[in-house]
Parts: C-alpha cells; sequence; structure tokens
C-alpha cells in the first residue's frame, strides 16, 4: 500500500476514528454530507492536524505514530493539498504560485523557470503565467491549485472538493481532465466530494463517511449497487440521476 | 450622505438640523487648520529659507530623520515576530504581553522618561550594571532612540498584529503542506500578503518617533548635534529666533502630511 492511515481524534460533536488504504496509483473517493469528517481525515493525512492516536505512514515511511511518538512536519511530509478555496497566494503570480514549493526546496532557479513551464503546459496555463491568481476564473484557479501541489512531485494527493468552486457547465470538462491528470501523473489521491457523479466518475474506490466513521468501502459499482439499501440513498448525487 | 434625499425631505427641524451639523463640522476644520496655516502666514518664505541654514536647525533635522529611522528599523525588527506570534499562537500570558506592549500608548511621556531614567541612568536600575561596564545611556543619542522606541513601539506593534491576524491561515497552511518551513511561511507568506498594514504601521511608528518630546528631554537631556531633536529645538528656539521655531514646526508639518498621506495610499492600494 502507498499510504495506509487508522487516526482517531476527538471532534466537538462525535470522534472520528477513521482507518483507510490507498494503493500505487489509486483514487480513493471519500463521500459524505457536510460535517462527516471527510476534510479533517486530509487534514489528518497531511499533518495540518494530528491524531489523537493512530499511525500514518506514505510508502514505507511512518508520518505520524503515537506509539513511535513520530509526527513528521507538515512541511515535509510531501503531500500535495488542494483547500477547496484553493488558497491561491494572492501577492504572488501564476508562474510564482506554482514555484512556491520548488522555491522552498532551493531548487535552482533555471531548473524552476522549466518545471514550471512545463507544468503550466501541462495544465493550460502557458497564457496565464504572469497573470495575478485575483483575476482567474474558478476552473483557472483550480488548475493553479493543481499544478503547484503536483509541482513539487507530491508521494500523495489530497483534492478537497475540486470541482465545487468551478461552474456548473465546466464541471463535467474539469473532472474529464481531473482524471486524466491524475491517471498520468499516478500519483495516489484522496479526493472528498459530497457530489456522486464526481465519485463514480473519478475514484478506483469510494469510502461513504458518516459521523467521523467510513460506514462503506467499495468500487464505484459496488457503492451504486448497494445504493438503494445503502446509506448512499440517502444524499443527493448532485448529477441528475434519477435512481429508484 | 444623501443630499438630495434632504432636500426633498426639508422639514423644518431637519434643516436645522444639518445646518448645526455643518456649524459643527466647520467650526471643529477650521480650529485644526488655523493653527497649523497660522505657521505658514506668520513667516516669510525668505526667512524661512535662512532658518532651514541655522545650525541648530539642520543639526536637528538630521538628529531627527537618523534617530526616528533608526528606531523605527529597530521596532519593526523586534515587533514583527512579535505581533505575528501573538496574532497567531495561543499562549498562556498573551493578554498580558499584548496590555504591556500597548501601555506606552496611553502612559504619559513625561512617566515615559523619568521611567527610563529610574532604568537605564547612572544609578537606574540596569544603567549602574551599564555603568561598570563602561556604557553610559541617559543624555546621549542612545538614549533619544530609547525613548522614540518606548512611546512609538504600539504604534506599529497594534496594527503589525491586526494585519497578520486578517492574513487567512488557510495560506500558511497551503504554504507549509508545499514544503514551506515556518519562517519560510512568515517571509514569503503571511508578511507579503500583511505587507500594506505593516508599512502603514511603520509609518505611524516613525511619525510618532519623529513628534517625541517628554520622554525624550527628560531621559536624554537637550544638547544641540546630540540629543535635540526637532521637537526639542522647537522648544529652545522659540525662546530665542521665532522663525527657527517655525520653520521647523513647518518641516514637521509638511512630514506629518506626507505621513498621513503614505499611510491612506499603502492601506487604499491593496485593500
Amino acid at each position: 500500500m502507498m499510504l495506509s492511515m487508522r487516526a482517531a481524534k476527538q471532534l466537538r460533536d462525535y470522534e472520528l476514528d477513521v482507518s483507510l488504504s490507498v494503493g500505487p496509483g489509486e483514487t480513493l473517493i471519500l463521500i459524505g454530507e457536510n460535517g462527516a469528517g471527510k476534510s479533517t481525515v486530509l487534514n489528518l493525512a497531511s499533518g495540518l492536524l494530528a491524531p489523537d492516536r493512530g499511525e500514518i505512514a506514505l510508502a514505507g515511511r511512518v508520518l505520524y505514530s503515537d506509539a513511535q511518538w513520530i509526527d513528521v512536519p507538515v512541511e515535509d511530509r510531501n503531500i500535495g493539498h488542494v483547500f477547496q478555496s484553493y488558497a491561491l497566494f494572492p501577492h504572488l503570480s501564476v508562474f510564482e504560485n506554482v514555484a512556491f514549493g520548488l522555491r522552498c526546496r532551493k531548487v535552482p532557479a533555471g531548473e524552476i523557470a522549466a518545471l514550471v513551464t512545463g507544468e503550466l503546459k501541462r495544465m493550460h496555463l502557458s497564457d496565464l503565467a504572469d497573470v495575478n491568481v485575483g483575476r482567474l476564473s474558478g476552473g483557472q484557479r483550480q488548475r493553479v491549485a493543481l499544478a503547484r501541489a503536483l509541482a513539487v512531485k507530491p508521494g500523495l494527493l489530497l483534492l478537497d472538493e475540486p470541482l465545487a468552486a468551478v461552474d456548473v457547465r465546466a464541471q463535467a470538462q474539469m473532472r474529464r481532465e481531473l482524471r486524466e491528470t491524475i491517471r498520468t501523473t499516478g500519483i495516489p489521491c484522496i479526493i472528498v466530494t459530497h457530489a456522486l457523479r464526481d465519485a463514480l466518475e473519478l475514484g478506483d474506490k469510494i469510502c461513504v463517511m458518516e459521523e467521523g466513521r467510513v460506514v462503506q468501502t467499495g468500487t464505484p459499482d459496488e457503492v451504486l449497487a448497494s445504493g438503494e439499501r445503502g446509506f448512499i440513498a440517502h444524499f443527493s448525487c448532485g448529477c441528475g440521476r434519477n435512481r429508484g | 450622505m444623501d443630499s438630495t434625499r434632504f432636500s426633498r425631505v426639508a422639514r423644518p427641524g431637519e434643516a436645522a438640523l444639518s445646518l448645526l451639523v455643518f456649524c459643527l463640522i466647520a467650526c471643529f476644520l477650521l480650529f485644526v487648520t488655523i493653527p497649523v496655516a497660522s505657521l505658514f502666514l506668520r513667516i516669510t518664505p525668505e526667512a524661512f529659507l535662512s532658518s532651514l541654514q541655522q545650525p541648530a536647525v539642520v543639526d536637528a533635522l538630521r538628529l531627527s530623520l537618523v534617530t526616528a529611522s533608526v528606531s523605527t528599523a529597530v521596532v519593526v525588527l523586534l515587533g514583527t515576530p512579535l505581533s505575528y506570534v501573538n496574532a497567531r499562537v495561543r499562549y498562556r500570558g498573551r493578554e498580558i504581553v499584548d496590555t504591556l506592549t500597548d501601555l506606552p500608548i496611553v502612559l504619559p511621556p513625561a512617566v515615559a522618561g523619568i521611567a527610563l531614567l529610574m532604568a537605564f541612568g547612572r544609578r537606574g536600575v540596569v544603567g549602574e550594571f551599564l555603568d561598570g561596564l563602561g556604557i553610559t545611556v541617559a543624555f546621549t543619542t542612545l538614549a533619544v532612540i530609547l525613548a522614540q522606541i518606548f512611546v512609538a513601539s504600539p504604534f506599529y506593534i497594534r496594527q503589525a498584529r491586526a494585519s497578520f491576524e486578517a492574513v487567512d491561515q488557510l495560506y500558511e497552511d497551503a504554504a507549509r503542506t508545499l514544503g514551506a518551513s515556518r519562517l519560510a511561511v512568515l517571509l514569503r507568506v503571511s508578511i507579503p500578503i500583511a505587507r500594506s498594514g505593516l508599512v502603514s504601521g511603520a509609518i505611524l511608528s516613525f511619525a510618532r518617533a519623529l513628534g517625541e518630546f517628554g520622554a525624550t528631554i527628560m531621559f536624554a537631556g537637550n544638547f544641540q548635534g546630540r540629543t535635540q531633536t526637532m521637537p526639542l529645538a522647537i522648544y529652545t528656539t522659540m525662546q530665542g529666533d521665532l522663525n527657527d521655531a517655525i520653520s521647523i514646526a513647518i518641516v514637521l508639518v509638511v512630514i506629518s502630511f506626507a505621513v498621513i498621506l503614505a499611510v491612506k495610499y499603502t492601506t487604499r492600494r491593496t485593500a
């Protein structure tokens, strides 16, 4: 397994207690209602939050373990975390946003220019390199955030509601592009969403979350097949598919 | 205020009220502007220029600009990490630190002056120790700088803390996931995003240092070229040549206007 994660943390309303794993090149979907603890799982994985107990390991390297007193700082985990609001640095251009992680790693300037230019090209952002991020559309911001996270070649990619801030009409295309990008990079990935369509189209494996627990795990087909009885029937898929 | 709505509603009572408000504003503006304008009306350009060449005036100008710049630099260097920590980290005693850093704003400058003297004077709590090392602080240019730091630091620290608090923590989180250490987050993300607030805080702090009078004259004395800053020079030259005092005052008025404009400009641009 690339990522194996077992973590418990007392939150305000319930105790979050999850254990999940992501294989090489696999995309795991965390789906559930607002407040189910999906984003918290991402924060635990990237180290922005510390679990009360558990163990998190990425590619054989222990990132967190309460038993071994290990808690690797966020900046040393090399995990790409794309936030729901994207959190693009407002004082930097598109180019500098994407270059940020490389500058932190003290990569030589020439190499940075080449890597960032390549990344921008791949994400169809070349024309926007010098634009301030304040002027971008939702879809463009999403691509910059993704390019920024991918530029440092992370060992794991975390995407929090990657399509939520994208215009509804552009979502289908963005979803296709996103799937392609994840497939070509081969980086294991966890995507948080509350839209069933995202889950079905992007995921290799789906974990349904409810009040801090994973209540169902399976491939998209399995989850869909159990849809009538399972938890998935409760919430709107946001995809216009009329089931039942 | 919407003036068209005022004229439409024009009931006698409301008209009288708006006239009263107008008079109040006018009186206040005159009260502020007449004294400042009087400075310019009571001196001829020739007298102004010749006063600016007086050694006492030149010394005061130079000393003021140097000391206020140094004290502002010290305040920014020490105050930036302090205000960042107080904006971001919850630790025991944070409220106490906040209250103490604000204290010089409400403390009368004369109190600050005698307090500094009791601390750093030759027989002072710290001064006695420094004197043993051959270091004299009181009545030197260093004392001028210390007095300015003491009274001016809250202006920067308060503003800096508010500016850091306004920086969305998500940007800092994002920076850390991208590999930035805490120091790199501060230097590459938090400070640049908070920049306009920090700059306007530094400008206000500089202005306060430039105007410092009470603590300086008590703690540093009034020696031309060494501790006689512009406000002290106004006080001293007033007893001899009034033109010199007015000239220095005019220079300070100009700087004050520049400060107001600079603060407005820096805070508006990124707002």
